[in-house]
């Protein structure tokens, strides 16, 4: 009996964690000077392998239970693979929280870099991206430890130990409803009790589809989501037309008479296109009244005339912008580039009378979306609005600004469904900083729907502590 | 123990529906063995609120428990932090609102809380009302379900069926092999897995054993050839490292263990949590129930009802509670300590006796039960059984033993280095 690998445990907590909450790894009784490398592996609904690995390092420093005193490693954001001379000193255990990787596909201290380093396995298709589809079942992952610094062939090693960790997307007692009154293409999530509850809702953008992991999520944080298909819905697939502003106003006014939802407290959500909407709506519409509106990686430039169609035409005839990179990957941001000054071209955000959030990543090669926010930056100083505009623009993040720890996209296929068309879209952004960006602007995210749609006590602050 | 306490009623107005509070239970699902947070947030401040927990168990009764809280100056109340000023709990307790569930008013009496299905969890739905009068009449302002699971994900378990052997074994996911443990239960009989479950999703692969139904008892089940072959069919599981077994029992399931432990030659360690026998001596307290302490006291002066413990090679862990009403553990204890001792094996015994606490030693947060619907093995009759404890010291009893008996196991069955003694 090999006496080595009977004694190595590992541990996550939680093992079943929901997507935004971070998890502890803890590998305990390795030997000592033992180099262990921690592998994730997931295989998607699409059936696509998925990994990640880091290298760490064991010493035994003494004591039985593992407690003894080492040196700390320093928090690096750009430790390099081959850091020959930094290593970290460990008990005979060692935390994935605390201590440092020096290899792999994450490097330094990194709780939850088995998720976000998540890349398709070597040999898969090009162009993936992992999104959930089946928000009622978990995304499971593989957590193993195993002997040496490995790189590759962890198929054909037997670990030393291995765990299987959950991760959902919606919290015990969230509801999932498919709604299809009032001609919608939508489904609503419910938190867990008696409610009611503020309301949200959540569009993405032109890839169409009814996606759903990102108003399941929001709803296990108490509010209530509808996530809204507004390209491929019914009636677009019935008629060949695209909605018009009363679709969503229908969407807004399903949630606002629902018995579950608080209809003084709506907020809208957006990411990509669906900001497009979003910043109309919350301009021009006479029956949405939004409590707040967060729009990720979008841009007000649109033609006033008109709504979806008209935008939809507007990017198509801008369409000669497009640039391809030597991997013919499309780069779309320069579409709606440079901003007009034209007024009719562009939502007039110095009437917004609702808090904005605006989240951007420097690195958008979809959307101009770092130009766009500046644009409606100085329009709503000029304004005098600007007190209710948060603007979070993150460096070297890309497009995809989406719930945190899923792993990043700079490039994948993409169906255009206004264009029909099938490509390689280059996203943009760095993984370590996109996923920090996302990490830090889904905490914030939260902390503002929560001021804006539950404030009203005299309590004051709210804390973060469930972030 | 805390008095009544004062405190200046604030004329808020409470809770209202345009300023709901935020309720969060974190891990919203967990292990059984872990620990939660439950927080509430966007309250009014310093006012009155109730939490309660309410659970549906699979026999169909409901089990609730609540504390009474004060909101702070930020509107917050954190069960991890703040005080419970009364209720089924009260003190700074984070995981009083599971530990001191118990029947709600007006169910059957004799009730003890036990997970049949390990395969799914157990949802204890934890609900906020406004201050601290009876809230049986009023709705929640706000609530949450939170899942409370034996089985780790990815855990297999599998139904043993295969000739005499019934059971249920748990494998824990990973490469394995693992340390092993068979699991045996007491006088009630069935088939308990939930311990089993529990002790996979730390890492063993448990085998639960069966030996008597509920209400019977045939000779063969109890002879020591069906416990061996238990043992056996563990051993030589493929998913198990042959030299790193050992035995979990309580109650009855002690004696089997000790019997096992001293005649066998390859256990390697065994833990017991209380003892029980059946006799004549049993005693009724005022609420009619069975008080079983007596029949162990007598027992012990009978040599020949013993298993001589002086032939035991392994280390074992005994857990008594003190206030056992159901078995004098605390002066079996002795007895075999004593013995042991004098044959030069003391070094192998590990003792813990926990004051003010009865017979029931369950997982931690497991609700405690004074007393207990019992089926008599011998008879098919039901009683109620008492168990002794208090609540409080129970439960931290249950909380520390499971914690000690993790890290006893662990010792001896991963981090050792020598198979055998």
């Amino acid at each position: 009996m090999d006496e080595k690998r009977c004694c190595v445990t590992l541990s996550v907590q939680p093992s079943r964690g929901l997507v935004d909450e971070k998890f502890v790894i803890l590998v305990q009784n390795s030997f000592p000077s033992s180099l262990l490398t921690l592998y994730a592996h997931h295989q998607c609904e699409d059936g696509y392998s998925w990994h990640a690995f880091a290298h760490y390092t064991s010493d035994a420093t003494g004591a039985v239970n593992g407690v003894g005193s080492y040196p700390r490693c320093q928090t690096h954001s750009h430790v390099t693979r081959n850091a020959d001379s930094f290593s970290c000193f460990f008990a005979f255990h060692f935390t994935v929280s605390e201590d440092c990787s020096t290899g792999g596909t994450y490097s330094g201290v990194e709780a939850m870099g088995l998720l976000w380093s998540l890349k398709p396995v070597p040999g898969s298709k090009p162009g993936l991206r992992m999104r959930k589809k089946n928000v009622q079942a978990p995304m499971v992952v593989t957590i193993s430890v195993y002997s040496g610094h490995l790189t590759e062939g962890f198929e054909d090693q037997v670990p030393l130990a291995g765990v299987e960790v959950e991760r959902w997307y919606m919290a015990p007692g969230v509801r999932r409803i498919p709604v299809t009154e009032d001609g919608l293409t939508a489904t609503l999530f419910l938190p867990s009790g008696p409610g009611p509850f503020p309301g949200l809702l959540d569009l993405w953008g032109g890839g169409g589809q009814l996606v759903e992991y990102r108003a399941a999520l929001l709803a296990s944080h108490g509010i209530a989501s509808m996530a809204i298909d507004y390209l491929t819905c019914k009636y677009t697939m019935e008629t060949g037309k695209i909605v018009e502003q009363d679709y969503f106003e229908m969407a807004y006014k399903f949630l606002q008479k629902h018995p579950k939802v608080l209809g003084s407290r709506i907020a809208m959500l957006g990411l990509s296109l669906g900001t497009s909407v979003i910043l109309k709506m919350a301009v021009h519409s006479q029956i949405v009244k939004l409590s707040c509106a967060v729009c990720v990686s979008g841009s007000h430039v649109q033609p006033m005339d008109g709504f979806l169609k008209e935008m939809v035409d507007y990017l198509g005839e801008n369409c000669g912008n497009a640039r391809f990179t030597e991997d013919n990957e499309v780069v779309w941001r320069d579409v709606l580039l440079p901003i007009p000054t034209d007024l009719s071209l562009k939502v007039d955000v110095g009437k917004l009378q609702c808090p904005l959030m605006l989240i951007v990543g420097e690195d958008d090669q979809n959307w101009c979306a770092y130009e766009s926010a500046m644009d409606m930056k100085g329009m709503m100083e000029r304004a005098g609005n600007n007190h209710l505009l948060t603007l979070l623009s993150y460096p070297n993040a890309g497009h995809l600004i989406e719930p945190p720890y899923m792993p990043h996209a700079r490039v994948s296929h993409f169906r255009d469904v206004l264009s029909q068309q099938k490509m390689m879209v280059l996203w943009g952004g760095q993984t370590l900083e996109h996923s920090r960006a996302q990490e830090d602007a889904w905490r914030k995210l939260l902390v503002f729907l929560r001021k804006n749609l539950y404030s009203g006590a005299k309590s004051g602050s709210l804390s973060l502590s469930n972030l | 123990r805390l008095g009544p306490v004062r405190w200046t009623k604030v004329t808020a107005t409470g809770c209202t529906a345009s300023t709901p509070p935020i309720l969060s239970v974190r891990p919203s699902r967990a292990l059984v063995d872990e620990a939660f947070e439950v927080l509430v947030e966007n309250l009014p401040p310093v006012s009155p609120f109730t939490l309660r927990s309410l659970l549906h168990s699979e026999d169909g009764d409901d089990w609730e428990a609540y504390g009474r809280y004060v909101s702070d100056h930020s509107g917050r109340v954190s069960v991890s932090e703040d005080l419970s000023f009364g209720g089924t709990y009260s003190g700074m307790e984070p995981m009083g609102l599971i530990w001191s569930l118990r029947p709600v008013p007006g169910s059957r009496t004799g009730l003890r809380l036990r997970k049949k299905d390990v395969t799914t969890p157990m949802l204890i739905t934890i609900s906020l009302y406004n201050g601290h009068e009876d809230f049986r009449d009023n709705s929640p302002l706000v609530s949450m379900v939170t899942e409370r699971w034996y089985m780790g994900p990815g855990i297999q378990r599998i139904e043993i069926t295969d000739g005499e052997l019934r059971g249920a074994l748990f494998i824990p996911p990973g490469p394995g092999p693992f340390p092993g443990i068979l699991d045996l239960w007491g006088g009630g009989g069935g088939l308990l897995e939930y311990r089993s479950a529990l002790l996979a999703s730390r890492g063993y692969v448990c085998l639960a054993l069966e030996y008597f139904k509920t209400g019977q008892m045939k000779s063969t089940d109890m002879s020591f050839e069906y416990f061996e072959n238990a043992y056996h069919v563990l051993k030589d599981h493929p998913q198990v490292i042959p030299d790193r077994v050992g035995i979990i029992s309580l109650c009855l399931g002690t004696i089997v263990t000790l019997g096992l432990v001293a005649e066998s030659t390859e256990i390697k360690v065994s833990l017991l949590l209380t003892k029980t026998y059946e006799f004549n001596k049993i005693r009724v307290d005022e609420n009619n129930h069975q008080i079983w302490r007596d029949v162990g006291l007598a027992l012990l002066q009978e040599p020949s009802m013993k298993v001589d413990v002086a032939k035991i090679n392994c280390p074992l862990l005994l857990v008594n509670g003190c206030d056992d009403q159901n078995w004098c553990a605390v002066e079996t204890a002795d007895d075999i300590s004593k013995t042991m001792n004098a044959a030069g094996k003391g070094h192998l015994l590990t003792r813990l006796d926990y004051p003010e606490t009865g017979h029931l030693i369950e997982p931690p947060f497991s609700p405690h039960c004074p007393a207990g619907n019992i089926i008599m093995y011998s008879s098919n009759q039901k009683v109620i059984q008492r168990y002794g404890g208090k609540t409080k010291p129970h439960s931290d009893a249950q909380d520390d033993s499971w914690r000690k008996i993790l890290s006893f196991l662990r010792h001896h069955l991963y981090c050792s280095q020598k198979a055998k003694m």
